[in-house]
């Protein structure tokens, strides 16, 4: 038993951390949000960083890294309110590669080659449609809510050959860009008898890759929620109102209590998902985490902004934008009334 | 990072589960597990038990009785007592009088007292709370007035648990009134239930069930050698016992057992998805607390350290979580029956509710970590 990070591990958050604070401070942050969505520098930093080869294993010229390996990664990003599409590469990476095709991964570990994972659509089932004439797919349908589609050089399309759900790996699609609630570059992707290649894993993998980013999420959301709690913490502590710091107030100091524990109770089932995302999967563990996740992302997102007063509102400050990315990641990768309803039938 | 528990753990955890599946009498279990009530040779009994395998102090130095174990086997050991459905160690002796004596005792007060705390042959309750001060306890009134080798107290504790069953009593009174300080004036004394002067009055609670009272002192002579610690620090020692084995106020293992309890006796109502995602709710928040739980082990371990006031945290979720088991399970009897089983289950709902209110209430829980954690 052990909660620390190892040394590589900590090394790793430590210095993505200080890139971070240096160069994608909040106004930074507020900059891409405003331009492309998307910051060409930071890829390429994240790619000298080793974060795109993170997830590649050792074999193909990556770190062999899991999710207990990426998950200080993904606290600083959530601390900071990343918005490059990094998960959506890191799914599609794994994906692609535990579906047999290492070709792109130098270009991907380089930072040269961008993936995003397009599985979501609208309605929620799986309706894009894969056919086979000879050794050639092609795909039909749309895809929706593609984080980091309008960047991507290549995709991994979930899609149903029959009955069959299978992964593809798609070059070039026809992308309409849009903008999450919280910033994040999207796009709905649609394909009308587009050229694929059809990777191996099916089902299994999917789940394996929709498990492991749900593991993620929790991760990231434990960031923001650190953030949420320590800028609460912090105002408390400057605001005055009546002539007294408004931490003085016990009714305020009781709801930062309880924001701050399940704060710690959510790290807690984000150390568990990553944990058991790396030793074999566990689809019970992770629900239960992501349930706990959601319900701590709501509590937190909502008392931050109350705790803030006006201030929280307004879209000047770090805290509503905070607001906006606990309220995705509570939902994302299945929200907590998907998991509840997973978690009785595992 | 890793969750596991190390081969060495789980083998010690094996020897206790063993141990205590050849050695908790059926009857005791059973009882416990039917929410029966416990009378005080049942305690006692199992505490002997316990004692005569060397395992009722597992906290104690090794010299008065302790077991050597570090915090993650004495955690492992009370998880699996709590699991095993084994009655409960009464914290007033053991846990909290010892504690107080092996830090401020003299030779002379350990001697007299602690082997008979291990061997069960005194029984301890605490005269803490007072009709005027709960929360805000360094108000309390009850005087101790120093005459020649006696101090002479008079006064009212209440909510004093167990103090039927009790052969002794530690309680905070106050020695000098005149202080400006009120927390100087308090003092630690260590008083016998059958001084001349002392009256014992049943608080009966919404169970119905005889658990605390009123303890009324009159006069009564307590031998200056029963104070423990210096005259005046009192409340030295009462912030020392507060801080001091505040790992097990989780009761994990308890609620483990209540929980898989739960979903076997209410199987039928499984399939309501609106109560089956309470109980997923309660049974995620108590995994939750497990692994918040370890991480503070884990840290206390590393840093060789008590742990800090965030600690409180698993009072306030622990409560909480003991409290929604037992009111799903409530809601899951039917109304009408009028068994044993429903209606002990129905007053054990009634019973819980004291969780939160005990032992530092949950309000004041959070008091301390927004005083001591956050500096709020």
């Amino acid at each position: 038993m052990n909660f620390d990070y190892n040394e590589e591990q900590q090394l790793l958050a430590d210095s993505v951390r200080r890139y971070l604070s240096d160069k994608y401070p909040f106004e930074q942050r507020q900059k891409i949000v405003r331009g492309e969505g998307w910051s060409a520098q930071a890829w390429a930093q994240f790619a000298q960083m080793g974060l795109t080869g993170l997830p590649v294993s050792a074999e193909h010229g990556g770190f062999g890294g899991g999710a207990v390996d990426l998950m200080g990664v993904m606290e600083a990003f959530g601390e900071a309110l990343v918005v490059e599409p990094y998960l959506s590469h890191v799914m599609a990476t794994r994906a692609m590669e535990r579906g047999g095709a290492a070709e792109l991964l130098p270009g991907v570990i380089d930072g040269s080659i961008k993936l995003a994972w397009a599985h979501t659509e609208k309605g929620g089932a799986v309706r894009v449609g894969a056919r086979q004439s000879g050794d050639r797919w092609t795909l039909e349908g749309e895809k929706a809510g593609v984080i980091g589609a309008p960047v991507a050089d290549h995709f991994v399309v979930t899609a149903r050959a029959g009955d069959v759900l299978q992964l593809f790996l798609v070059k070039k699609a026809e992308v309409r860009a849009h903008r999450t609630i919280d910033g994040r570059l999207a796009g709905e992707v649609t394909f009308r008898g587009t050229e694929a290649r059809a990777l191996h894993g099916g089902h299994t993998l999917v789940d394996d890759v929709l498990d492991f980013a749900a593991a993620l999420v929790c991760a990231e959301a434990v960031g923001v929620m650190k953030f949420a709690c320590d800028s609460t913490l912090e105002y408390l502590k400057t605001r005055k109102q009546f002539g007294v710091p408004i931490g003085a107030f016990q009714a305020l100091q009781h709801r930062m209590v309880d924001m701050f524990i399940s704060l710690e109770q959510a790290r807690s089932m984000a150390c568990l998902a990553c944990s058991r995302a790396d030793s074999g999967g566990d689809a019970r563990s992770i629900s239960a985490a992501k349930i706990k996740i959601a319900d701590a992302a709501r509590h937190i997102s909502q008392e931050s902004v109350q705790l803030h007063g006006g201030m929280g509102m307004s879209e000047e400050l770090k805290v509503s934008h905070a607001f906006r990315r606990l309220t995705v990641l509570a939902r994302e990768f299945g929200d907590a009334d998907y998991h509840l309803a997973r978690f009785a039938r595992l | 990072m890793d969750l596991n528990y190390s081969a060495e753990e789980l083998a010690f955890r094996d020897e206790v589960r063993g141990w205590l599946r050849a050695n908790l009498p059926q009857d005791l279990r059973e009882k416990v597990e039917n929410y029966a009530h416990l009378s005080r040779d049942d305690l006692m009994r199992w505490h002997r038990t316990l004692a005569k395998k060397g395992w009722v102090a597992p906290a104690w130095p090794k010299e008065w009785g302790g077991t050597g174990w570090n915090v993650v086997q004495r955690y492992l050991f009370e998880e699996e007592l709590g699991y095993a459905g084994a009655p409960p160690i009464i914290p007033f002796g053991v846990t909290m009088c010892a504690a107080v004596l092996l830090r401020f005792g003299t030779e002379a007060q350990k001697k007299r007292f602690l082997p008979r705390i291990y061997h069960g042959d005194d029984f301890w309750c605490q005269g803490y709370s007072e009709p005027g001060s709960g929360s805000d306890l360094a108000s309390l009134k009850t005087k101790a007035i120093r005459q020649g080798e006696h101090y002479v107290v008079n006064g009212q504790k209440i909510w004093t648990t167990l103090a039927h069953y009790a052969d002794w009593i530690f309680c905070l009174v106050r020695t000098d009134p005149t202080l400006e300080k009120r927390q100087e004036g308090i003092s630690f004394l260590l008083i016998d239930m059958k001084t001349p002067g002392i009256t014992i009055r049943p608080l009966i609670l919404m169970d119905g069930a005889h658990e605390v009272n009123e303890v009324f002192f009159d006069d009564v002579k307590v031998p200056v050698e029963n104070l423990v610690h210096d005259e005046g620090k009192g409340w030295t020692v009462a912030k020392y016992l507060l801080g001091h084995e505040r790992m097990n106020t989780g009761r994990i293992g308890e609620s483990k057992r209540q929980l898989a309890r739960l979903k076997k006796y209410a199987e039928p109502m499984m399939g309501e998805s609106r109560w089956r995602d309470r109980l997923t709710r309660v049974e995620v928040e108590l995994t939750a607390l497990e692994i918040t739980n370890l991480r503070f082990l884990d840290r206390m371990r590393r840093t060789a350290q008590p742990p800090g006031a965030d600690v409180s945290m698993l009072k306030i979720k622990g409560t909480e979580i003991q409290q929604g088991l037992t009111e799903l399970m409530m809601e899951a009897t039917d109304p009408t029956a009028a068994d044993e089983l429903s209606i002990a289950i129905r007053k054990r709902y009634l019973s819980m509710r004291k969780t939160t209110i005990y032992a530092g209430s949950n309000e004041i829980q959070r008091n301390i970590i927004a005083k001591m954690t956050l500096g709020l």
